[in-house]
């Protein structure tokens, strides 16, 4: 991919580091009304692995994720996402964080309807800054990737759910980011539409310069994780590394 | 990201038509009503514009607009030729007439009587018969609309005879003038016939009409017969501009169109204001969503102002393109419509439009800039 001509890259570029927590907590609301989401997580997660977040609900994976991806302040506590402290990024630079970083990945696709599949494909090159013509000459194989060559130009409401994610995933992977959070990707389609799904982001998303983590509360999920991190009452409970057993938690 | 925002736009078509037609809608409104309130304006001045080849207009000291006749002395004529500077002067009659019709009905009109043997502040764009004529006896000139305004449906023709003041008058001529503000129909003369047309009073005129010399300024040998004469002294433009102000100052002109021009300004706020807001209210997803994905808060206020300005310009040019062909239309129609669309006006509208999609646009851009990006994560936005 040729430099989008934008800002500067925010990651320091001598290696692709992973996510640093260190005793993270986050809070929303104010006194009485305070309710605390994580109390004290800590993680490290390494690039080239597929790593599950799962819980039940308001365990604080969604707050999590957010934290992760930069779209989310915590409370207190040390947060490093791909060698970056985000504590000190200010808010427009967080922005650009995202833009240049970070792959999205949504439960509910986001497309922009009026976009055709392309045009949707191409926004993030667009944010970061290339010239449209240049944008949309890179969508063409992406999207054969994901085996939509051939709906370049419908438009979201004309595909069905999973073809939506899957110009969804073409979309977070365009700009070749370092992290790429999902959340709950399978849980608007099918079972088998989900299995395809997620062969699709095991297959195509997770390399080893990259640092993949996904939300979800589908058990058929479970399977294509390489370490699922289990979460309950904001706290990690169990952390598990189904490829190296020997190093799996248990709080 | 420019094709993005606009894209977005298009894409919600009945809100996009809607935004579209509120502001075309005040376009229509502020352009047409201050058109009119122009072409009512130009009216007031129309016999001061209609008389060519005149420098200044020497009056009495208590007139304060063109309609504002108070009589002068027969000699102020020529006290205003003694005044160094002033190459010629003559004297003018303006009144109202009683014209009786030859079916019997009474129709008022405006009366100008003008100077015997030059017959200087004639009218000069004569469609029927010449200037020449009314050196004979009882000879009337009518212009256009009024003669219609008389003789509705009948072709232009002279030779028709009317009676004022009980005295016989012949048209010989019909000519093209621009409408009064008095709408009646215009009547030249000679002066010494046109006090023959109304009833008797000691002074008959109304003012004195002067042309400078070409080595002085009109301003300047104004100054001189005031300060000459007892008489009121202005240039063309002087003359224009005071009648202008007095109504605008005097009458319930500019109150009555500038409420309709700030209703339609208001109204095109309300339209254009609350459809774009619904708009990017519902397309809050979408403006999180690139948020999230690192769109800049510098960014999305531009995409915001970018749509404002396009459905702005789009309603911007069917207003006045609308309020115009309304003019050229209704004008052709109705003479009696006052209808005058300068740049000016263009302009005006122009701003206020501006103004519109800018308000239109504040509340969106503060619903979107306190939208939280991670609020598009499980469906949020």
């Amino acid at each position: 991919m040729s430099s989008p001509p934008s800002h500067p890259s925010l990651v320091p570029s001598h290696a692709i580091a992973g996510i640093i927590c260190r005793e993270i907590t986050k809070d929303y609301g104010t006194g009485d009304s305070k309710v605390r989401a994580l109390r004290g997580v800590n993680l490290e997660i390494s690039p080239g692995e597929l790593t599950l977040l799962v819980g039940p609900s308001g365990c604080g994976k969604t707050t999590l994720i957010s934290i992760f991806a930069g779209t989310l302040d915590v409370t207190s506590g040390e947060i490093s996402v791909l060698g970056v402290d985000l504590k000190e990024l200010s808010k427009y630079e967080k922005a650009i964080f995202r833009a240049k970083h970070v792959g999205f990945v949504f439960q509910q696709f986001n497309l922009l309807p009026s976009l055709t599949a392309a045009e949707n494909v191409a926004v993030p090159l667009i944010i970061n800054g290339f010239p449209r013509g240049n944008a949309m000459a890179k969508v063409a194989e992406v999207m054969h990737a994901v085996g939509l060559q051939d709906k370049l130009q419908s438009l979201p409401a004309q595909l069905s759910g999973g073809q939506q994610q899957r110009v969804a995933i073409a979309r977070a992977l365009i700009h070749q980011p370092s992290l790429l959070v999902c959340d709950e990707p399978t849980s608007s389609i099918d079972a088998k539409t989900g299995q395809t799904i997620m062969e699709l982001i095991k297959q195509i998303a997770v390399r080893p310069d990259r640092v993949a983590v996904i939300v979800t509360h589908d058990p058929r999920v479970l399977e294509f994780g390489d370490r699922i991190v289990t979460l309950e009452d904001g706290r990690v409970a169990q952390d598990k590394h189904v490829r190296n057993p020997e190093n799996t938690k248990v709080a | 990201m420019t094709w993005i925002a606009i894209k977005m736009l298009i894409g919600d078509r009945s809100k996009y038509f809607a935004i579209i037609f509120g502001v075309t809608f005040a376009c229509f409104l502020i352009t047409e009503q201050s058109a009119i309130f122009c072409g009512i304006m130009l009216r007031t001045t129309s016999v001061i514009r209609d008389t060519h080849g005149v420098d200044i207009w020497a009056m009495n000291s208590g007139v304060r607009y063109a309609d504002d006749l108070k009589a002068i002395s027969d000699n102020d004529v020529f006290r205003v030729r003694s005044v160094p500077g002033v190459a010629w002067a003559v004297n003018l009659y303006r009144g109202q007439g009683q014209a009786q019709l030859g079916n019997g009905k009474y129709q008022g009109v405006i009366l100008m009587g003008v100077d015997d043997s030059t017959l200087a502040g004639c009218p000069t764009q004569m469609i029927l018969g010449k200037l020449g004529d009314l050196q004979m006896p009882d000879a009337i000139i009518v212009d256009e609309a009024g003669f219609h305004q008389m003789w509705p449906r009948e072709p232009l023709r002279v030779g028709k005879v009317i009676e004022m003041n009980d005295r016989r008058a012949v048209i010989v001529g019909i000519f093209r003038s621009a409408q009064t503000f008095m709408t009646m129909p215009m009547v030249y003369t000679r002066f010494s016939q046109a006090t023959l047309f109304v009833p008797q009073y000691r002074r008959m005129m109304s003012f004195v009409l002067a042309k400078c010399r070409s080595n002085v300024s009109a301003e300047e040998v104004a100054r001189r017969i005031e300060s000459q004469t007892e008489l009121k002294a202005l240039t063309k433009d002087g003359f224009i501009t005071m009648t202008m102000m007095y109504y605008l100052q005097h009458t319930g002109i500019p109150i009555n169109f500038g409420t309709t021009v700030i209703l339609a300004f208001l109204v095109g706020c309300a339209i254009a204001g609350q459809t774009f807001y619904l708009f990017t209210v519902e397309n809050l997803k979408q403006f999180g969503t690139l948020k999230a994905m690192g769109v800049t808060d510098r960014r999305i206020v531009a995409m915001i102002l970018i749509q404002a300005l396009v459905v702005g310009g789009i309603g911007y040019g069917l207003g006045v393109g609308t309020a115009s062909i309304f003019g050229i239309v209704a004008q052709a129609r109705m003479e009696l419509l006052a209808f005058y669309l300068p740049w000016q006006v263009v302009l005006i509208s122009g701003i206020c439009v501006l103004f519109i999609s800018l308000i239109s646009s504040l509340l969106s851009i503060k619903r979107v800039l306190v939208l939280e990006p991670a609020t598009v994560f499980q469906g949020g936005a």
